[in-house]
């Protein structure tokens, strides 16, 4: 993300982002069937439906007010888990990034330290859950340090990965115990979803 | 100042349900059920909740807030949130059936939040068996 994020940017990015829960909303279905009610992929897409809709509607000027718009949106569209957790990630981090015209990867990353604090305030779920937190996590701390989109949508997905060989600790996964062992978190899946849109947006003039 | 005791549930009949089984015993206090998402689908409304809490306050009134399941908690505490702090709304930690009938039986003896909330919790500790 060497030319900064813009409101066009970001709008940019959370329309990537739909794309791919668009594209993945059978396979986020298919990791929440076993654990949990079947309905990750299905509620994020509506929920991403209504935030493009919401985006439109709204045009916001900067890339804070997307993310907020696009945050609050989700709190009241999804309806399961991973509408306040994503809507409090997204409505934390805009707020954060105030009234900036533009943010570069460094302010993104602590913009979105602001909504990581959020969400694990909100659920109480650190690294090592198996909960979203652990894609997040580790993709803040990579902007944090200095690294690219890239570089964080690479900590992500690494994230996402090692959910597989944890036991949930939080949500209805939880009660599986060992048995979620081998299973990958759905919101981990998404979270890494977000950043692969965040860094598909870099080099392709749209960030 | 009374209390409004507002239910949040995944499902608009389960919330409806749990408002008359404890208004049936309280017939004096504020119930406000809050159920199922806005396009009638099973979930938690964050604006409805919202909505719920800010009449209460509009009306001079104190709400104490149960939640049945999972995202129910994490809706209520991000509307929560985001009220100012001393704005008079709690989040009730009990089971939502006993809790709420609880909380609507007290808060009809004139009682106040802190009360409300007292009691309500102390549903948690009632074993079955």
């Amino acid at each position: 993300m060497s030319p900064a994020l813009t409101a066009a940017g970001a709008r940019d990015w959370l329309q990537r982002f739909a794309t791919a829960v668009d594209e993945h909303a059978a396979d986020l279905t298919d990791l929440d069937r076993p654990i949990g009610d079947s309905d990750h992929g299905v509620n994020l897409q509506r929920g991403m439906r209504a935030v493009l809709a919401a985006l439109d509607a709204a045009d916001p000027a900067t890339p804070g007010a997307v993310l907020l718009k696009a945050g609050s949106t989700l709190v009241s569209t999804v309806g399961g888990a991973s509408g306040p957790l994503f809507g409090t990630l997204l409505r934390r981090t805009g707020k954060a990034l105030g009234d900036a015209e533009s943010v570069d990867a460094a302010a993104l990353g602590s913009g979105l330290r602001v909504g990581l604090d959020a969400v694990t305030a909100l659920g109480g779920a650190q690294v090592g859950d198996a909960t979203l937190v652990d894609a997040l996590a580790p993709a803040v701390e990579s902007l944090e340090a200095g690294g690219s989109v890239t570089e964080a949508a690479e900590a992500a997905a690494r994230g996402a990965a090692s959910t597989d060989e944890l036991v949930a600790r939080k949500g209805r996964a939880s009660y599986l115990g060992e048995r979620g062992i081998g299973h990958r978190d759905p919101g981990a899946a998404s979270t890494a979803l977000l950043f692969a849109a965040l860094a598909d947006g870099d080099g392709a003039g749209a960030s | 100042m009374s209390v409004r005791v507002v239910l949040l549930s995944h499902s608009a009949d389960v919330a409806r349900g749990v408002a008359d089984l404890a208004g049936q015993m309280a017939s004096t206090a504020t119930v406000v059920p809050v159920g199922g998402t806005a396009d009638g689908r099973l979930g938690t409304d964050a604006d409805a909740l919202e909505a719920a809490v800010e009449a209460g306050l509009a009306a001079g009134e104190e709400v104490a807030v149960l939640v049945d399941l999972g995202s129910a908690v994490l809706t209520a505490r991000t509307v929560l949130a985001e009220l100012p702090a001393g704005a008079g709304v709690a989040l009730v930690d009990a089971p939502f059936v006993e809790g709420a009938v609880a909380a609507v039986v007290t808060a009809s003896t004139g009682a106040g939040l802190a009360e409300v909330v007292a009691q309500a919790e102390l549903a948690r500790d009632l074993r079955k068996g």
